[in-house]
């Protein structure tokens, strides 16, 4: 039966987990480091500003990093139970970074976290900063360990082919390391997390503002996030840039599906359609909105470049390049390509959006402005945190869509890589379960972000007031 | 091939170091209901391990990733293998993480219920699915010359891998019991050591009779460590019963102590048992995985052990450090106090 599919259903599987986990992966990678950042601001000036804001974008950070963690460990644990013929395959190489990723940098993270939640009275002020800062650098070494070894399956590096061609094995771990699809990764995937954060950042200031309360913190938390956009934005987009590079040069396959361009061209022919529609089997095009020599630039930094379409690339992996899985694929290399296709657009777009906002709020709230600023821009930019994270997430759906049929490129297929004897519903009950409690925790966690963020933080005392303890001796360890 | 055999052994310690550390946390959340008379209880419990039942968790991952890349073929013959009762102790480490996180973020003594329902359940699964696991890779399973399991999950319920099980799911208890005495106080900290006491009979029966059955086994494919098997058996055999009278003189710390020590034996007392096989094969014993044929290259296997040696005795020593910030018991005024204060 289709449906007990076990390929499809651990691709499901995988596609689903691995996204929901990603909606935390970015929160926790910029929160961190935003956490950090204020906490930093309150040591050095005693601004009790400061303080409150590091409390209450840490309450925020620490229900999201939970959700993080445990859904992280399901992860590592589907490569072998879904995907063991991948696995055999790969371990050599891609277990390495794993491994790595969880001695150097996972341990760091979860054991400073656990410090700085519960350090407050306990350790000295410098030392529990500190603690903060290196649970940020450890989130982030994890992110660079899983990136290459991402990159391993995008661009296969540092290896070589065991005698009897059955499994890859490493023989230079420093390539593998600097994978040159990691290295364009790392800086697009650390500034687009941060532009989340930024954007969940501006919609809770924006909520606040609207109803002018906390007006003082949340003015400094509105500039911070709106200004981190912008920069982050800055960030992406050149990064962005140099991950297009390296993909023209590693998956040309992948570039020409981002592009869903069938035959070569060369300069003012290599547009970038901003728009098409084509009939529903994708292969002809009924209308859309083009720009000349865009598609050129983007893929080889020249007006006159050349980009490689899907048929002559497919010519080229069936005769030259793969023909030995060229039967296996009907002789298509190609991904899906509606999904690369309108993925590429949307990523782009929604960023492009997100950024956009930044600048309007930035012109609105500057300091010479006449008037006040009015209710639907801080209603609009309420919604500053959707379009950043939707972007990211169809990001990875373009990165990892446009990857197929390989699981590794060129080494091995989807097809091939899924558990030989598992059957399809063991894969069908935890796909049915992983989704339902997934579901469940989501409804929980909104709800408990939203209660947060609207509670928002402790506030100020006020000017000529008795001045307050600050509280941080009073804080009670017991926070469970 | 010589470095697979030092791998055999991290790996070893990395699951020592995993079943030591969440053990407890295991047996924490599964107290709740026998220690946790009223929320302050329950609260008072649930802070013995928060600080750092995350960073316990930690070693799980850690040890998977290491025994993916050092044993690729293990990992994937076992993880495929054994693939629904990983997935039920995914799910329960699901709820029980977020359990934590989440149980005191409302004031309503229904939602926190709710949540405590979930540690218990979130503890006790893996607690008992763990040692299922460990005690069926040990007695071997069914796997073909491909090196796929070739069972179902009912092969796996067997009476040894279920002795383990329970015997697991008996030590991880007792442990968390003994973590509790030694990081409460009042009620709950009494309840804790008297609780100790009513658990200590099952626990040494369950466990006696887990040692002598592994080494059977161990003796019945001429297992080359055997005689360590048996000296690590005995060692546990005597902590668990050190523990138990540790706990009848109420000194807490050594009565943890001793548990522990029973715990780092009696996976060793496996782990011994096991070399130098990693997944014997019930099957044919042509089949059967072993350190040799089951491991990363020489070149991969070099790397990782850098990594091992600079960063583990790190990991031991920050992480033992945290321990010590955190080692003052959490006392009920204290909760107490911080409820008012909250109130405030």
């Amino acid at each position: 039966m289709e449906f007990l599919d076990p390929l499809l259903l651990a691709r499901w599987q995988f596609g689903l987990t691995t996204l929901y986990h990603f909606i935390f992966v970015p929160l926790t990678l910029g929160m961190a480091l935003s956490v950090a950042i204020f906490q930093t601001a309150w040591v050095r000036t005693a601004n009790l500003k400061w303080l409150h804001l590091t409390r209450f974008f840490g309450k925020i950070f620490l229900i999201n990093f939970a959700m993080g963690v445990v859904t992280g460990i399901v992860q590592e644990f589907q490569f072998g139970m879904n995907w063991s013929s991948y696995s055999r395959f790969v371990g050599d190489v891609f277990g390495a970074p794993l491994a790595f990723e969880g001695l150097m940098a996972f341990f760091f993270e979860a054991t400073f976290i656990g410090l700085w939640i519960f350090g407050w009275d306990k350790l000295p002020k410098g030392l529990h900063l500190a603690s903060i800062w290196i649970a940020t650098a450890g989130a982030w070494f994890s992110a660079y360990f899983i990136l290459a070894a991402n990159a391993f399956m995008q661009n296969p590096v540092g290896y070589q082919m065991a005698q009897d061609g059955g499994r890859a094995e490493m023989n230079d771990f420093l390539a593998v390391l600097t994978n040159p699809v990691a290295l364009a990764a790392l800086p697009h995937t650390l500034f687009a997390a941060f532009m989340m954060t930024a954007g969940v950042i501006i919609s809770i200031a924006a909520w606040h503002l609207l109803r002018k309360q906390n007006v003082e913190m949340m003015r400094t938390a509105l500039k911070y996030g709106l200004w981190g956009m912008i920069v982050a934005f800055a960030g992406v987009a050149l990064s962005g840039d140099q991950l297009s590079l390296v993909m023209v040069q590693t998956q040309p396959m992948k570039m020409a599906a981002a592009e869903a361009m069938f035959d070569s061209a060369c300069g003012a022919d290599a547009s970038f359609s901003i728009f098409t529609l084509g009939t529903p089997d994708g292969t002809s095009e009924l209308f859309s909105i083009r720009v000349p020599y865009l598609l050129a630039f983007l893929s080889t930094h020249s007006l006159d470049g050349c980009v490689e379409g899907i048929n002559d690339l497919n010519m080229l992996y069936t005769t030259e390049m793969f023909p030995q899985f060229a039967d296996q694929v009907d002789g298509n290399f190609a991904p899906t390509l509606w999904i690369t296709y309108w993925a590429f657009r949307w990523m782009i777009g929604l960023g492009g959006v997100a950024a956009l906002t930044a600048v309007v709020g930035l012109w609105l709230t500057r300091k010479k402005a006449k008037r006040d600023v009015p209710a639907w821009a801080w209603k609009l930019a309420i919604w500053a945190w959707p379009a950043s994270l939707v972007a990211i997430l169809v990001g990875w759906v373009f990165t990892e869509m446009g990857r197929q049929p390989w699981i590794v490129f060129g080494l091995m297929l989807t097809e091939d890589g899924v558990s030989p004897n598992v059957p399809g519903w063991n894969v069908l009950i935890s796909l049915v379960a992983f989704t339902a409690i997934y579901a469940i925790l989501a409804v929980v966690e909104v709800g408990l972000i939203l209660k947060t963020a609207h509670a928002g933080p402790e506030p100020l005392p006020e000017p000529g007031s008795e001045p307050q303890h600050t509280s941080v001796e009073d804080t009670p360890t017991t926070v469970y | 091939m010589d470095l697979a055999y030092l791998w055999f052994f991290i790996v070893g310690v990395l699951f020592v170091g995993y079943f030591v550390l969440d053990g407890f946390d295991f047996g924490v959340g599964m107290s709740l209901p026998f220690l946790g008379k009223d929320d302050i209880g329950r609260r008072q419990i649930i802070n013995t391990i928060g600080p750092v039942w995350d960073l316990n968790e930690t070693w799980v991952i850690v040890a998977g990733a290491c025994l993916f890349a050092a044993f690729p073929e293990w990992y994937a013959t076992l993880f495929s293998g054994f693939y629904l009762p990983l997935l039920l102790i995914l799910l329960a480490l699901i709820l029980r993480g977020v359990s934590f996180e989440y149980r005191h973020q409302r004031d309503s003594l229904k939602w926190k219920k709710g949540f405590d329902t979930m540690i218990v359940v979130g503890s006790a699964v893996p607690a008992l699915l763990w040692g299922v696991a460990v005690g069926n890779i040990v007695q071997g399973v069914p796997i073909d010359a491909d090196f796929e399991f070739t069972g179902s999950l009912l092969t796996l319920l067997n009476p040894y891998g279920l002795w383990v099980g329970v015997t697991t799911l008996l030590l991880f208890f007792l442990h968390g019991v003994y973590f509790i005495a030694l990081k409460t106080d009042g009620q709950v900290k009494t309840d804790a050591e008297a609780l100790a006491r009513k658990l200590a009979i099952p626990t040494v029966i369950f466990a006696a009779g887990c040692v002598v059955w592994t080494i059977a086994i161990a003796a019945g494919r001429d297992a080359p460590l055997l005689w360590l098997t048996i000296a690590c058996g005995v060692i546990a055999a005597v902590a668990l019963l050190a523990s138990v009278v540790a706990n009848l003189a109420k000194r807490d710390g050594w009565s943890f102590t001793a548990g522990a020590v029973t715990i780092v034996f009696a996976v060793l007392t496996l782990w011994t048992a096991l070399f130098p096989f990693v997944m014997p094969s019930s099957t044919d014993p042509a089949n059967s995985l072993t350190i040799a044929n089951a491991s990363s290259t020489e070149y991969t296997l070099t790397i990782m052990t850098w990594a091992a040696v600079i960063f583990l005795p790190l990991v031991l020593l920050y992480q033992g450090w945290t321990y010590w910030i955190f080692r003052k018991r959490v006392s009920r005024t204290r909760i107490e106090r911080a409820e008012a204060l909250a109130a405030h």
